[in-house]
């Protein structure tokens, strides 16, 4: 397929006035304003909330890597989070003391991306012509075998422990008498800024691939596959692109993550919950609609850091679980809210709270979908 | 490393296999009828394990002797796999039913749903702590060998699984019911032109592998003796694992894939160790798929347009 190549994800992220594409949809750059001020207005930002909202922004983009294989050309995809992981072990193990490498953060998060997207290309060269369904057993499978090997290769990941202390991004780099290293660790709005510019990113790239040659043979790819090939559509390379795109975006999150938490945390931390959890944002909030996925991974993490301590916290003032039961408790609640939410989500509105137009049709046209 | 010690370990990884092979069934069987990964099947037979344990506690079931034990175990597998069965046909009426026409993401990320509220119902019913299953067989070896164990609870696995194999096969090649059931697998459009009532078909279905997996689960309960509120999923994925080995909607495939699951498992923790058991496992998951994703017995099918 002669490409118009979509903009690489890791692309800087424009400023306000910058292309086009940007300025067409303005519920973003209002809310990209808003969150640019807010660090400055809102002083709470500058502690634990900041780097609240930074994990925020992280599943954000995990999720829209997610929203391109899922959403966008419609093969499920259940192990995202390894993607994640390996993009936070390859930049950890890049940066960490314990390694002789100790590079830079932005070379190493451009290599950790770069190895992320030729993992997905390895794994989806030879399973993507595989069924809808076994592709998602696959990826599944993969998630376990890259957790099991975090967890057991001990000289290499650190086991459960993880590899640690990641050092913020710019450590010793002063530029105009600032010490990068030294402001990322003592105050996360930094880190606030450094995910909330490659989200814009990133939202950006998905804007502009959703509009590109390529954006448009993935979404033909998922409407009809054979059609699509029968117009000249590659649908194995096309598949495979988004594969990698997909990989290297959830690869850039897991740097961040990283960078963020000055950590890798322990392997769990990349397990099928977390799979589980980012496909169900996309799925809530609006396969292959960029603001419907953020959305979705506003509620969800919404749920986990606000609504549940708060109702927990409420139902406990009320005092009617003395004993501590936890079905008494909201948050005990939890699985069964998803899980009710993705039953009802698919039979009442597959297409999501915020839909992508063309996927609801294609979802409402009834008949046989194979 | 003897011949005995792998005769032993081929012995523990047979067992083992009978019983993934009887969780597979139920993957294979609904995937074969409506092509649906069912992802709750695991926590189905988790809630069947809950359902075991809240019995023999309830029963005094630990404190009977060697015959009221065993009439014991047996009504346990039936009221556990009545259980089983009946929720999953309840959850195909409410959950599945309704999306029969939807597309195939519809039907895979609902029964993910399901899965997610089962695990919450196990939750609440175990609690979050794995809890012990009680040894209610001697575990006397019944062979005249030191090296070589063959125990009651071995012998359990074999008695349970062989009749319900046997039933099963009896019941897909000799009754009406199994007639229906491969005519609907095969198409569901033409059986239902042929009076076929469809249906009640996938209902009979879902029963059935519901059934199976409710004995499975009161197995699981006996011979591992440890059972979670987050143990379908694992098991859920090895039997997955077998079912898609043997080739996706074949029975006897479901049960080779199984035994062979079970071979795999006993050998790969022998010989390289436990914790990279389910790497391996899903490793070769993974192979299959890439290199013959119709499986061992299963027949390859284009995929319809």
């Amino acid at each position: 397929m002669a490409t118009n190549q979509a903009p690489k994800t890791s692309s800087p992220p424009a400023s306000p006035d910058g292309p086009w594409g940007f300025l067409a949809q303005r519920w973003e750059l209002v809310t990209l304003a808003v969150l640019a001020v807010a660090p400055l207005v809102i002083p709470a930002l500058g502690g634990a909330l900041g780097g609240q909202v930074t994990n925020l922004f992280i599943y954000c983009i995990l999720a829209l890597a997610l929203n391109v294989m899922v959403g966008y050309t419609g093969l499920v995809h259940l192990g995202i989070a390894s993607f994640f992981g390996i993009g936070a072990y390859v930049l950890a193990i890049l940066t960490v003391p314990m390694y002789p490498f100790q590079i830079g953060f932005l070379a190493a998060a451009v290599i950790a991306v770069l190895v992320t997207a030729g993992t997905g290309l390895a794994l989806g060269a030879p399973t993507l012509r595989l069924r809808g369904d076994y592709l998602a057993i696959v990826t599944l499978g993969f998630g376990e075998v890259v957790k099991v090997t975090l967890r057991n290769l001990e000289q290499i990941t650190g086991g459960m422990k993880g590899l640690n202390p990641v050092p913020p991004p710019g450590a010793g780099v002063t530029l105009a008498g600032i010490d990068l290293g030294k402001e990322f660790a003592i105050d996360p709005r930094w880190f606030y800024y450094l995910a909330l510019l490659s989200l814009a990113g990133v939202v950006l790239g998905m804007r502009r691939l959703e509009n590109s040659r390529l954006g448009r043979a993935l979404v033909a790819v998922r409407e009809d596959e054979l059609a699509a090939q029968a117009m000249g559509i590659s649908a194995t390379r096309v598949k495979l692109a988004a594969f990698a795109m997909s990989s290297a975006v959830a690869g850039l999150a897991g740097c961040l993550y990283a960078a963020s938490l000055s950590t890798t945390a322990d392997p769990n931390a990349y397990d099928f919950n977390r799979s589980i959890m980012v496909l169900c944002a996309v799925i809530l909030g609006g396969l292959g609609s960029i603001p419907g996925t953020l959305l979705g991974v506003a509620i969800l993490v919404g749920f986990d850091t606000v609504l549940a301590p708060w109702a927990d916290s409420w139902i406990q003032q009320m005092n009617v679980n003395p004993k501590g039961l936890s079905y008494l408790s909201f948050s005990g609640w939890r699985l069964a809210i998803f899980g009710v939410a993705l039953v009802l989500v698919m039979r009442y509105r597959p297409e999501g709270l915020i839909p992508s137009r063309r996927l609801a049709a294609e979802l409402h046209e009834g008949g046989s979908g194979s | 490393m003897s011949v005995q010690f792998l005769l032993q370990q081929c012995l523990i990884g047979l067992t083992n296999g009978a019983l993934i092979a009887l969780v597979a069934l139920g993957y294979t069987m609904v995937y074969g009828i409506i092509g649906l990964i069912n992802f709750a099947h695991g926590d189905l037979i988790m809630l069947g394990a809950c359902l075991a344990l809240s019995l023999v506690g309830a029963l005094g079931m630990t404190a009977a002797g060697p015959a009221t034990t065993w009439v014991g175990i047996g009504g346990l597998v039936l009221l556990c796999g009545l259980f089983c069965g009946l929720l999953n046909v309840a959850v195909d009426r409410i959950v599945y039913k309704p999306l029969r026409n939807a597309p195939k993401l519809a039907p895979l990320v609902s029964a993910i749903g399901v899965s997610f509220i089962f695990m919450n119902v196990g939750l609440f019913w175990l609690g979050p702590a794995d809890k012990s299953f009680p040894e209610l067989l001697p575990s006397t070896n019944l062979l005249h060998n030191d090296a070589l164990q063959f125990t009651w609870k071995d012998l359990l696995v074999v008695l349970i699984v062989g009749p319900l194999m046997v039933a099963l096969s009896v019941l897909v090649k000799g009754t009406k019911l199994g007639k229906a059931m491969r005519a609907v697998s095969q198409d569901p459009t033409a059986a239902a032109l042929v009076g076929v009532d469809v249906d009640r078909v996938i209902a009979a279905t879902f029963f059935i592998g519901g059934f199976l997996g409710g004995a499975a689960s009161v197995i699981y309960g006996l011979y591992i003796n440890t059972i979670g509120f987050q143990m379908g999923f694992q098991n859920g994925l090895y039997a997955f694992t077998a079912a898609v080995l043997g080739g996706i909607g074949s029975i006897p495939g479901a049960v080779l894939g199984g035994l062979v699951i079970g071979l795999v498992r006993a050998l790969a923790s022998a010989y390289v160790g436990e914790r990279w058991t389910g790497a391996i496992v899903f490793a070769i998951l993974i192979v299959i798929l890439v290199f013959r994703p119709e499986g061992l017995l299963g027949r390859r099918v284009k995929e319809k347009v």
